[in-house]
Parts: structure tokens; C-alpha cells; sequence
């Protein structure tokens, strides 16, 4: 299906507007197949017709659905285990230590899609039973797209989903079947979990302050003065023992000066004011 | 370079899995049962085998018994990938010494994600 250059625009910009989200250039094959099954669904005859009928604004359900498809909302349980695993090592002992006496940690998924990252902390926690034991653990998953949150809440995956990134042992011990080749994830998980529908640029979610905060794949189609944006949003919610995590092709070199790369732990940022305020201290 | 044994009946199978273990690097053998799959391990152990479960002459899990039984049978990963996709069926591959499980259909994600966790790849 053509995509005309007008319709295409206004698509991206509504896009944009909403969510921050740039179509890049090279991505007119992904309207047309992001957008087929609302066409058929609506019956549109083609792209402009659609296109016409958000314009006129007079379906807010419909230009919601269409924001969604436009959206990639792909992810899988442990994605890069590698900077994932670092993360739950030094820095999670930093803040184990920051917050002996509350015994308390919040950790926060922007842009959780369906919530395999946030179920992979949970898991990672709930496998260390003895040493968590007396602390509450709380794990908030946000995301823009409502669909998304949705499937997050409800916990249940498809076969494709289950067993990408996820090792076979783990996926026995926290799934059940469910239907026919559904797998639900434990009760246990999603009581350690919370899922709101929310803009990264809005107020960040309770408890406000954050211990973790993992952004990835989120900000990569940003255009900057929104990625700063998000950024600050993000350094206001963490701890200043806190760390971020970025996916593993983003960095915040040249993008914010609110976060510094962490020394000891490649791939992984702390606060810019933190960071200033320990190397003073050293001095 | 790793070697891998495909272990399946059907040749279609072998060759799409063949297919994606050659782009990740693997050297690739075939076998289409779990004897000709024995006799290959008596040549020389892979490093990883992809089984099937249901195969004429032997099946994946006799296959895996004899395979954990023989001298350095311990030693290759084994990745179960079927089509018997219960937790039943899942359990008792485990049991049986399978160290990672792909449910059928897969894709190249899915299957190298299970070979990054087996530690092969
Ligand atoms: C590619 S997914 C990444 C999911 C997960 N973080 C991961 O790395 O596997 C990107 C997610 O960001 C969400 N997103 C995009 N713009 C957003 C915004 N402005 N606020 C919150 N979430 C957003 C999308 O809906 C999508 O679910």
C-alpha cells in the first residue's frame, strides 16, 4: 500500500505529539503493516481515509488505537543478561546498603511494554528468598501504551514469548499453563508488581523516589530536547545511590548532563549531582 | 567453531535449524533418530544436540537416557525441540538430564537465546 506523504506526516506527527516517538524516515513499511488490521478491522478503504477521519478528532478511541499499533513494543524476559546481571550485582549491593535501615527498594520500568522486564526483576528477587527476606520489594512498570499495560497486568504470554530469554528451569518455576499455549506468570510475581499507563514526560509514578531505574529501548526514537526531557524526569525520581540502566545500543553521553556514565559499572549511569558530590568528598 | 547435532525426523526441520545454526557459527551435523544420533556421539561428542522428542527407532528421551549414561555423554548441552509443549513433557525432559527446552515453532531469537543460556553460544 502507497503511503502518501501528507498522511504520513500528519500520522507522525500525531505520533510525536503524543508520545514523543519520531517515525524515522526509513519506517513508511511499518504504517502500512502497523496499520492493516485497524484498516480491516474500521474498514478503510485505504491510509488517507483513515488518516482523514483522525483528523477531524472525532474518535479519540480510534486515534488511540492507531498511536498504539504505531508503537514497538518489543521485549523479552532477560533482555541483555549480561548489563542485567551487573546491575543486580554491585549496584543492587550499593543500595542494599543505602537502605539497610528501611529496609525498602523501588525500582521503576519506563517503558515496560508488556512486562517482561519488570517480571525478570521480580523473578531475580524471589530467587533470592533468604536474603530479601523482610524487605519490601516494589517494582513499578509505566508505560504510554494502554494495551501494553494491559498484557503486563494480566501476566499471561504466549509461547513465544515465554520462552524468549527465559531459561527453561525459571519458566517451570514461575509459570502455569494456561489455555491453549498460554503460560501465566506465578501470583506471587504479580503481587511484587505494579503496572500504570503513563507518559515518561509526565510526574514519575509512587513512590516517587526510585533505588533502579531501567529505560531501555524507549528513548531511541526521541527527538533530543524530548530525550533531555525524560532524562531530567528520570534523575528527579532516583536516588542519589541510585542506578539507571539504558538499552544496550543508548547512552546519555551528549544527551543530558543530569547522569554520568558509572566508573565501576560499564553500561550503567548514576546521578551527575551524586557523582559531583562523592568525587568532592574525595578530594 | 562449535559443532552441533540436529537430532529430528524430519528433514525439513534439520534444514531450518541447520540454516540458523551455520549464521550463528555452528558446525552442523544431522542424524534422523536417536540411534544415528548415538552412533554420531560415539564418533566424536558436540558440543550442543538439538532433539527431537518423537522419532522412529529411538526417541529424544531414550536417546538422552543412553546419551547421560555413556562415558562423557555428560558433556554436550542438550536442548530439547518439540512439539510436546506441556510442563509435563517439559518436567521430564529436565529430569531426564536436558538442559534447555525450545517449545515448537521457533525462530532464530528464540532458538539462539536458548544457546546463549546453555552457554554455547
Ligand atoms: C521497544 S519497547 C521496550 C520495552 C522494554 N523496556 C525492553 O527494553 O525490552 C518500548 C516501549 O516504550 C513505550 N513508550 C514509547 N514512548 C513512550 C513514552 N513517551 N512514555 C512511556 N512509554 C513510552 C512503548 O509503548 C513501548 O512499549
Amino acid at each position: 500500500m502507497e503511503v502518501s506523504s501528507s498522511s504520513r506526516r500528519i500520522l507522525a506527527s500525531l505520533l510525536e505529539t503524543r508520545t514523543g516517538q519520531q517515525l524515522a524516515v526509513n519506517r513508511n513499511w511499518r504504517i502500512d503493516t502497523a496499520l492493516a488490521p485497524i484498516m480491516r478491522e474500521h474498514r478503510f478503504e485505504n491510509l488517507d481515509h483513515l488518516v482523514t477521519k483522525l483528523v477531524t478528532g472525532s474518535s479519540p478511541a480510534l486515534t488511540e488505537q492507531v498511536i498504539e499499533a504505531l508503537l514497538n513494543n518489543e521485549t523479552f524476559f532477560f533482555r541483555d543478561k549480561l548489563p542485567f546481571d551487573l546491575l543486580m550485582g554491585g549496584p543492587l549491593k550499593r543500595i542494599e546498603t543505602a537502605r539497610a535501615a528501611e529496609k525498602r527498594i523501588a525500582i521503576w520500568s519506563v517503558g515496560c511494554s508488556t512486562g517482561q522486564e519488570a517480571y525478570s526483576i521480580a523473578m531475580t528477587f524471589a530467587e533470592q528468598e533468604v536474603r530479601w527476606r523482610g524487605w519490601k520489594i516494589e517494582i513499578v512498570g509505566t508505560d504510554i501504551s494502554r494495551s501494553a499495560i494491559g498484557r503486563a497486568r494480566a501476566g499471561k504470554y504466549s509461547q513465544f514469548e515465554v520462552q524468549r530469554g527465559l531459561p527453561v528451569m525459571q519458566m517451570v518455576r514461575w509459570f502455569g499453563e494456561e489455555g491453549e499455549g498460554g503460560w501465566q506468570i506465578s501470583q506471587k510475581l504479580r503481587d511484587m508488581v505494579r503496572f500504570e499507563v503513563r507518559n515518561i514526560v509526565e510526574r514519575p509514578p509512587e513512590p516517587k523516589q526510585f533505588d533502579m531505574i531501567l529505560c531501555r529501548n524507549v528513548l531511541l526514537y526521541f527527538a533530543p530536547d524530548m530525550r533531555r526531557l525524560a532524562f531530567s524526569r528520570m534523575a528527579d525520581a532516583l536516588a542519589p545511590h541510585g542506578a539507571l540502566m539504558l538499552g544496550a545500543a543508548e547512552t546519555v553521553i551528549g544527551q543530558t548532563d543530569r547522569f554520568v556514565s558509572d566508573a565501576e559499572n560499564r553500561g550503567l549511569y548514576v546521578p551527575a549531582a551524586a557523582a559531583a558530590a562523592a568525587s568532592r568528598r574525595v578530594a | 567453531m562449535k559443532t552441533c547435532l540436529v537430532v529430528d525426523d524430519s528433514k525439513v526441520i534439520r534444514k531450518v535449524a541447520r540454516h540458523i545454526l551455520e549464521t550463528l557459527e555452528f558446525s552442523v551435523e544431522e542424524a534422523e533418530d536417536g540411534r544415528a544420533a548415538l552412533a554420531h556421539c560415539e564418533n566424536a561428542m558436540p558440543d550442543v544436540i538439538l532433539l527431537d522428542w518423537n522419532m522412529p527407532v529411538m526417541s529424544g528421551m531414550e536417546f538422552l537416557r543412553a546419551l547421560r549414561r555413556a562415558e562423557s555423554g555428560g558433556e554436550p548441552k542438550v536442548v530439547f525441540c518439540t512439539t510436546e509443549n506441556d510442563l509435563a513433557h517439559i518436567r521430564a525432559a529436565i529430569e531426564a538430564g536436558a538442559d534447555e527446552y525450545v517449545m515448537k515453532p521457533f525462530d532464530r531469537e528464540t532458538l539462539h537465546s536458548k544457546l546463549q543460556i546453555v552457554g554455547v553460544a
